[in-house]
């Protein structure tokens, strides 16, 4: 009954959404003006329907309903709630019924609450949203029905993968989906204003609240997959350039330059026709990445099971949308005002190698990708991974981070040189300081880590700088946004270097009261027990470590046997300090009664992702910010922004 | 002007060569074996003791004898390795010489195993860490290659022989002569 | 009851290290989890490791993957780097042996030089495109 309720809605909403695309094209016309009324009931009303539709899927697997495909499949009794209800998207049609209901969302969203935009160009930006969500709709409705039911009731069902057991998932894919798919709404933005001529500074500040919201969720997703990979694994890597991986980096990468370009286009009217590229690729990225993800032609760890079928569904998905966008393009962006031009030494120009630098990369992760397909096509076989990767990205990386510390102290439309060399002097010192230390010190790291390390403090303190010396209350929530978002780049970046340089690696054989040397950690390996979990039994080490003869602490990796599916994992036992993680897992024991451990010491790793949280919540920030400005009717001025609470530069730029 | 119109496209070429890609990939069978690149290459240098007693062991002089043989990549702890021992039996029969390489196993698991499905083989190397394995290119059990009179690799057959892969094995042997 | 199961259980995991079936019933390979004596040789190793892909597994290098086979490769290449080997010889003997696919560095030849040119070309078509934004310096 809820299963057929679940897909009925759907049907709703995809009529709606046919609706809601024909009445957009019909009120666009003239003598239409009377349909613009519709367009956004209808558009709220499908988001609600499909939103009932998942609910509706997460219902039956909190009931264990074997009687549907789909909870057969991938759900089990016996599993705790929270898994029951996290599995509706551990499977290829929940997650992409999690997607479409997203899409719907958004959709909703701004029907419920653009104001600014002017009238035809959100209609057209709705009737867009509604044309994305009419192709996804079909592909759910006759490729990946999550509805489906099976004609005989199984016993029991099948369990969902162990690595998924665990609350990473209840909190990685719906985050990671708000953003991925949620970019959505800038590509609907974009065709919308090509479609009605409308790409201007109205537009940009229209549209930036909207990316900003998209990307700060795209961000927390990548953040927490990449830390749910790191425990979860048990082999603490936190990156493994896979490409499911890359295909969550790829429109985060498009969204924050989308960002940064829209910021150009609403305050100086320039980079128009960029923008609007950028923001048909951030999401043309998305879907890419949904093809690649459920296709097959790709292998990865997290690859949802093959079906070329499907794969070739989303292909001309694909063609239509992509292909049309990019046809819209080429054919509209003419009509698009020529931006103005820029000052070499400027804020303006700052922002274009930010994006020049930042689409560089892109593109290099995507043809590194895609680039085993295109040999695969060919007739040979290679794979790329973490070498190439690493190696073109890195070094691009690394100037793109100093790009971004330099740009918000550069004025805008013009600053000199000098000028420039000043306010970055105290910066660049501690940079060398810290290079030479490094050098000293550890003179056995890597380059690349070494470059990492030694240019995140200039970073940490340049992205402090539009701070310094000003009425720290009177500076807007949105500066206060971007310092802190760009700073929390720069621990990231240490980080991320940091691991890559100091983590030390223990791999022992060990009997009950052995004790394993990990950099200054003694660890006492005192014994394994059995312990049984909810539908899982395990082997429970207990590791007595001391950190140069301090208080002790335990540790407890255990290494899982599930029942359905049966399959063993690793369950990593970590410790964090201030200054780093003491990691262990345990694997296998031999025929001698000696147990596999592999200990880590890993220095400072936590700042990759409380740098991310902090990217993340310098995002929110800024978005509140300029959100309390709209409300409060001021117009945003950046130069007005600049000097607010900053007696100095009032006087400079009076 | 023109310069930047043709700019415009290049977005859509661009794309336009991205769908052809994975119209190929798609295309493409979706081979995900891992072949050995020893394909019409001469064996490697490697010495394997017999895996069971009163077997002789394999080493890579017993392929330049001037007879081509069929070398069974198995163990007995591979549960497909199972299905396939009516096939061996069947290559045995038409007077294709098989041996084997029993990929770490134990002599007497082995034993069981052979008890159990069928011996057709003229000699067993004990391969316990994989190494010849890896030295010749193979990816996994069960795996089966034809190797020509003179030590030279000829073919390989990935996964269980069935039936229907048995007539392609006697002429990779035929044809090796 | 439970207390049973459980122990049950261990004497299980304790009589066939490796629960899967597809794993042998032998123990791991001489040098899969054991670190080379010497720092340098296992740095090598191990970054080494880190690029060579796991012949059974679904995109993982063999220094990431707990499958027996990765081990026994894990196993290889250290005994090899130990021998005096250098990383470059053990990947190109493992190249001869699988094919470019098993290694994630990919080799720079004929076919690989436009992913390797990638950055420079980008870059280039990226300063092309971004020079008409800018203002030409103007003679005071």
């Amino acid at each position: 009954m809820i299963a057929e309720t679940g897909l009925a809605l759907l049907w709703l909403a995809a009529a709606l959404s046919l609706l809601q695309l024909i009445l957009g094209w019909a009120a666009l016309r003239p003598g239409g003006e009377a349909l613009l009324r519709i367009v956004r009931p209808v558009a709220v009303a499908q988001g609600l329907l499909v939103a009932f539709a998942f609910l509706a899927l997460i219902w039956l697997f909190l009931q264990t309903d074997l009687s549907v495909k789909l909870v057969a499949s991938n759900s089990h009794s016996a599993k705790p709630w929270l898994y029951k209800f996290a599995g509706a998207w551990g499977n290829h049609e929940g997650s992409m019924l999690l997607w479409v209901t997203v899409l719907a969302v958004a959709g909703a969203a701004v029907a419920l609450f653009e104001r600014r935009l002017r009238q035809d160009t959100l209609i057209a930006t709705l009737a867009a949203q509604a044309a994305i969500g009419l192709g996804f709709y079909a592909f759910l409705i006759f490729a990946s029905n999550p509805f489906e039911r099976l004609p005989m009731v199984p016993i029991e069902g099948n369990g969902l993968n162990p690595l998924l057991q665990d609350p990473g998932l209840a909190f990685h894919p719906p985050t990671l989906y708000f953003g991925y798919v949620g970019i959505s709404i800038a590509f609907s933005f974009a065709v919308g204003a090509l479609i009605t001529r409308d790409v201007g500074p109205a537009f940009a500040r229209a549209m930036r609240p909207w990316i900003l919201a998209a990307w700060i969720f795209l961000t927390i997703g990548i953040t927490a997959g990449s830390y749910w990979a790191y425990y979860e694994l048990g082999w603490g890597g936190w990156w493994f350039w896979d490409p499911v991986e890359n295909a969550s980096l790829m429109p985060w990468l498009a969204a924050t330059a989308l960002l940064h370009s829209v910021t150009v286009l609403a305050t100086r009217a320039g980079l128009r026709a960029w923008t609007i590229m950028l923001a048909v690729v951030a999401f043309s990225m998305s879907m890419i990445g949904t093809f690649l993800v459920r296709s097959g032609i790709l292998t990865s760890v997290h690859a949802f099971a093959v079906d070329p079928k499907r794969g070739t569904f989303i292909l001309a998905l694909l063609t239509l949308y992509i292909g049309g966008a990019l046809l819209l393009f080429g054919l509209r962006v003419r009509h698009v005002k020529e931006g103005s031009t820029f000052e070499p030494v400027s804020r303006e120009a700052s922002l274009v190698i930010n994006n020049l630098l930042l689409s560089v990369i892109l593109a290099l992760v995507f043809v590194g990708t895609l680039y085993p397909l295109v040999t695969q096509a060919f007739g040979f076989e290679i794979s790329v991974g973490p070498p190439y990767f690493n190696l073109v990205t890195g070094p691009l990386a690394l100037v793109l981070v100093l790009v971004m510390a330099l740009g918000p102290i550069l004025k805008w439309r013009r600053d000199r040189l000098h000028a420039v060399a000043n306010r970055f002097a105290v910066p660049a010192v501690a940079s060398a300081l810290t290079l030479v230390a490094l050098l000293v010190f550890a003179p056995h790291i890597g380059i690349l880590p070494l470059f990492g390390l030694a240019i995140a403090p200039s970073v940490a303190l340049a992205s402090l700088a539009p701070l310094w010396g000003r009425n720290l209350r009177r500076t807007p929530l949105f500066t206060w946004g971007m310092v802190i978002a760009h700073f929390g780049i720069a621990v990231s970046l240490a980080g991320m270097a940091a691991d890559s340089a100091f983590t030390q690696e223990k791999l022992v054989a060990a009997r009950p009261g052995q004790v394993i040397e990990v950099s200054n950690f003694s660890v006492r390996f005192n014994g394994v027990e059995p312990v049984v979990g909810p539908n899982w039994t395990a082997v429970r080490a207990e590791l007595q470590a001391t950190r140069n003869g301090g208080s002790p602490f335990l540790l407890h990796p255990e290494a899982r046997l599930f029942s359905s599916p049966v399959q063993d994992t690793s369950e990593a036992a970590i410790q964090t300090f201030w200054n780093g993680q003491l990691y262990a897992a345990i694997g296998q024991p031999d025929t001698a009664g000696r147990w596999q451990f592999r200990l880590w010491w890993k220095p400072f790793v936590t700042l990759i992702w409380f740098g991310g949280i902090l990217i993340a919540f310098g995002g929110l920030l800024s978005l509140i910010g300029r959100l309390r400005r709209e409300h409060r009717g001021k117009p945003v001025s950046e130069t007005e922004a600049e000097t607010a609470g900053n007696p100095e530069a009032k006087a400079a730029t009076a | 002007m023109k310069r930047v119109r043709l700019v415009l496209w290049v977005p859509l070429i661009a794309f336009l060569v991205c769908l052809a890609v994975f119209a190929a990939g798609l295309g493409a069978p979706q081979d995900k074996t891992t072949k050995s690149a020893l394909i019409d290459q001469p064996l490697p240098q490697f010495t394997l003791q017999p895996a069971m007693a009163g077997r002789p062991g394999l080493s890579t002089a017993d392929f330049r004898r001037g007879q081509p043989m069929v070398v069974n990549i198995f163990a007995s702890w591979c549960i497909p390795c199972r299905a396939e021992a009516p096939q061996l039996e069947q290559l045995a029969r038409r007077g294709v010489p098989l041996v084997g390489i029993a990929i770490r196993d134990r002599p007497q698991d082995l034993a069981q195993f052979l008890a159990t499905y069928g011996d057709p083989f003229r000699a067993i190397g004990a391969d316990v860490d994989r190494r010849v394995q890896l030295d010749i290119g193979s990816a996994g059990v069960p795996e089966t290659f034809v190797i020509d009179g003179r030590g030279v690799v000829r073919h390989q057959h990935i996964g269980v022989i069935t039936d229907s892969d048995v007539p392609a094995i006697v002429a990779a042997w035929e044809a090796a002569r | 009851m439970r207390a049973l199961a459980a122990t049950a259980m261990l004497l299980l995991l304790l009589a066939s290290p490796g629960p899967a079936a597809a794993d042998s019933l032998m123990p791991a390979a001489r040098w899969a989890n054991v670190q080379l004596p010497d720092a340098d040789q296992e740095r090598r190793a191990k970054a080494l490791m880190e690029t060579v892909r796991c012949l059974v597994c679904q995109g993982q290098s063999v220094a990431d993957s707990n499958a027996e086979m990765a081990g026994d490769m894990r196993s290889i290449i250290r005994e090899r780097i130990q021998a005096g080997q250098t990383p470059d010889q053990i990947r190109g003997w493992l190249i001869s042996r699988y094919g470019e696919a098993i290694s994630y560095a990919p080799q720079l030849d004929a076919r690989t030089a436009l992913l390797f040119a990638m950055p420079l070309i980008l870059l280039l078509a990226g300063f092309w495109l971004v020079r008409g934004r800018f203002r030409r310096k103007r003679k005071a």
